[in-house]
């Protein structure tokens, strides 16, 4: 096996955000924001202090600068992760009275993005922070639950469009249930009106998409081979010696 | 898009993490350790009927020296038949391409643990002339484990010793090998770095545990041999012997010598330091440690004392013989 075990996939996005063609442009923020914007939103509200309405606002701004003010021009994957450029990013949006002031100016029109925010100013509320859970910390949880939640999208269609039948139902089932324990192969068997191997294959191969799934993923929101490791570890909840 | 509940994404993230095993013959279990570049994961083996260890690595491994490592480890223990090296039942590669190994299920305290139960220094030490074995079964073989420090031993239930984790081993008749002309012995085991300093660990690249890295490897010196294991078993007893025991001139002697900074200085192997500790056992003069007159009758009497004790009662009623009876 030659150059390693990512296979080739979509550009980065911070390659993908300068492309001449707009289709990949556009595809490219849509990945950006659907990441980050929930990081975004708790991290104004919990480090900054921000009420809901600000911290919505903020994030918008956020998203509307990047472009505008073409912010991942000045990312430099050699420096830092492309996660913490963001967040830093973002701090300076928050920390900046004055522009804050200037949001409407700046927003330069730009069409606000449909963002949940309701759904995730409820899960913020419902969701104590750790005791010694510092803001980049929690920043890099809702990183994290972004990027799941994203590739979980990305399975469905991949799994739906090639007609795989009951590999993502038996996946959402085993991985997403909501009792401590999945029902047995046999019981899954029973409910979906096939074998047991046919259970055991239709898993195995909506774990190995989804990881692959998630892989691809962690390829596009990284600037370089070092940065996708650090993040991959950071995901995967191991630490980097 | 839906946040994720906290317990949805330890689920997720286990998914990916855990190895696909579909296409081989194991059935994965739990995850029992997690290493520097992997993981160890119970799995059973149902034609067999036994539980086994598999080591896969936990990531992608896109400059493949991860791999490599992984494969070669398996092949170094492959190579090392001895009772205290975790056997290796199977190789091969998951459908992602992450390579894994099959080994025996290790079931045990790590070394620092085993020895707290053990309330004498005879049988700490006794202990570390078990890890000392398979140590120098592999210096024997040309092997340098590299590594060595409590986590990397493992002691079993009936005081078992297995040595692990030989993922940074180095593999001296490798250089050999490629000096000597014509084919080597038995296939080479591929480095798992550049070769500049010698095979598998390219000069300047720093592998190991800091604390019980010899001080030449903690440099990154390429040519690291035996000795920098006999820096880490030092390490190991001195941990293993306590402050209390280092009292004793000997033995701290023998910790010293195998610390020592330069190798020159050090035991030449694991056979050599173990000879010493046993000789420190048995009462004899230790290679280390140059004895002083009274040091060596203080020892002869420690070792002799049961005869000694029986001379001097022999003597002693000799004299009040001698005193009552006058003759």
């Amino acid at each position: 096996m030659t150059g390693g075990f990512f296979p080739p996939t979509r550009a980065s996005v911070v390659e993908a955000l300068r492309s001449g063609d707009a289709a990949e442009r556009e595809r490219a923020l849509g990945t950006l924001v659907a990441a980050y914007w929930r990081p975004v939103y708790r991290h104004v509200r919990r480090k900054w202090g921000k009420g809901h309405e600000e911290a919505a606002d903020l994030t918008q701004d956020f998203f509307a600068e990047l472009l505008t003010r073409d912010l991942l021009a000045r990312y430099d994957a050699r420096k830092a992760r492309l996660r913490t450029y963001l967040r830093l990013c973002v701090d300076g949006l928050a920390a900046n009275a004055a522009k804050a002031a200037s949001r409407q100016k700046r927003g330069g029109g730009a069409a606000p993005l449909s963002l949940d925010f309701e759904g995730a100013r409820e899960e913020l509320e419902r969701r104590a922070p750790g005791s010694d859970e510092t803001p980049e910390r929690a920043f890099e949880t809702e990183w994290a639950r972004s990027v799941l939640a994203l590739a979980l999208e990305r399975l469905a269609v991949a799994l739906e469009g090639r007609g795989k039948g009951i590999a993502h139902p038996l996946f959402e089932i085993c991985e997403l249930g909501a009792g401590a324990e999945a029902p047995s192969y046999a019981e899954l068997a029973e409910r979906f009106g096939v074998s047991v191997s046919d259970v055991t294959n239709g898993l195995s191969l909506a774990r190995r998409e989804f990881r692959r799934t998630v892989l691809d993923l962690l390829r596009e929101l990284t600037g370089s081979e070092e940065e996708l490791r650090l993040e991959t570890r950071a995901l995967l909840g191991i630490d980097v010696p | 898009m839906t946040a994720l509940p906290d317990a949805a994404v330890s689920r997720l993230v286990r998914a990916i993490r855990a190895p696909d095993l579909s296409g081989t013959r194991y059935v994965l279990g739990r995850e029992v350790g997690r290493g520097g570049m992997g993981s160890v994961w119970e799995a059973e083996d149902p034609e067999l009927g036994r539980v086994v260890a598999l080591k896969v690595l936990d990531l992608p491994d896109a400059a493949g020296d991860l791999a490599a490592r992984l494969k070669r480890e398996a092949r170094v223990l492959a190579r090392l038949e001895h009772p205290g090296v975790v056997p290796v039942h199977d190789v091969g590669t998951l459908p992602d391409g992450r390579p894994w190994y099959a080994m025996k299920l290790v079931r045990g305290d790590r070394l620092d643990a085993a020895a707290a139960l053990l309330p004498t220094l005879r049988e700490r030490l006794r202990l570390f002339l078990r890890v000392c074995e398979p140590v120098a079964f592999a210096h024997a073989r040309g092997i340098v484990h590299r590594d060595l420090k409590p986590s990397n031993v493992m002691v079993g239930p009936f005081g078992e010793v297995l040595v692990l984790d030989w993922g940074i081993a180095r593999l001296l008749d490798e250089e050999a090998s490629e000096r000597r002309p014509g084919p080597p012995a038995e296939p080479p085991i591929e480095p798992c770095e550049p070769r500049a300093g010698g095979p598998g660990t390219a000069a300047g690249t720093v592998l190991g545990t800091p604390g019980y890295m010899a001080p030449e490897q903690a440099r990154g010196d390429g040519g690291v041999d035996a000795r920098a294991d006999v820096w880490a078993l030092g390490v190991l007893l001195r941990g293993l012997a306590g402050p209390e025991a280092l009292r004793a001139r000997r033995l701290a002697a023998i910790v010293a010598k195998a610390t020592a900074e330069r190798p020159a200085e050090r035991y030449e192997g694991a056979p050599a330091l173990a000879a010493d500790v046993v000789r420190y056992l048995d009462g004899e003069p230790v290679t280390a440690y140059r004895e002083r007159p009274w040091e060596r009758a203080a020892r002869f009497a420690v070792r002799h004392r049961v005869a000694l004790l029986l001379l001097l009662a022999y003597l002693a009623a000799r004299a009040a013989v001698l005193l009552v009876y006058g003759r």
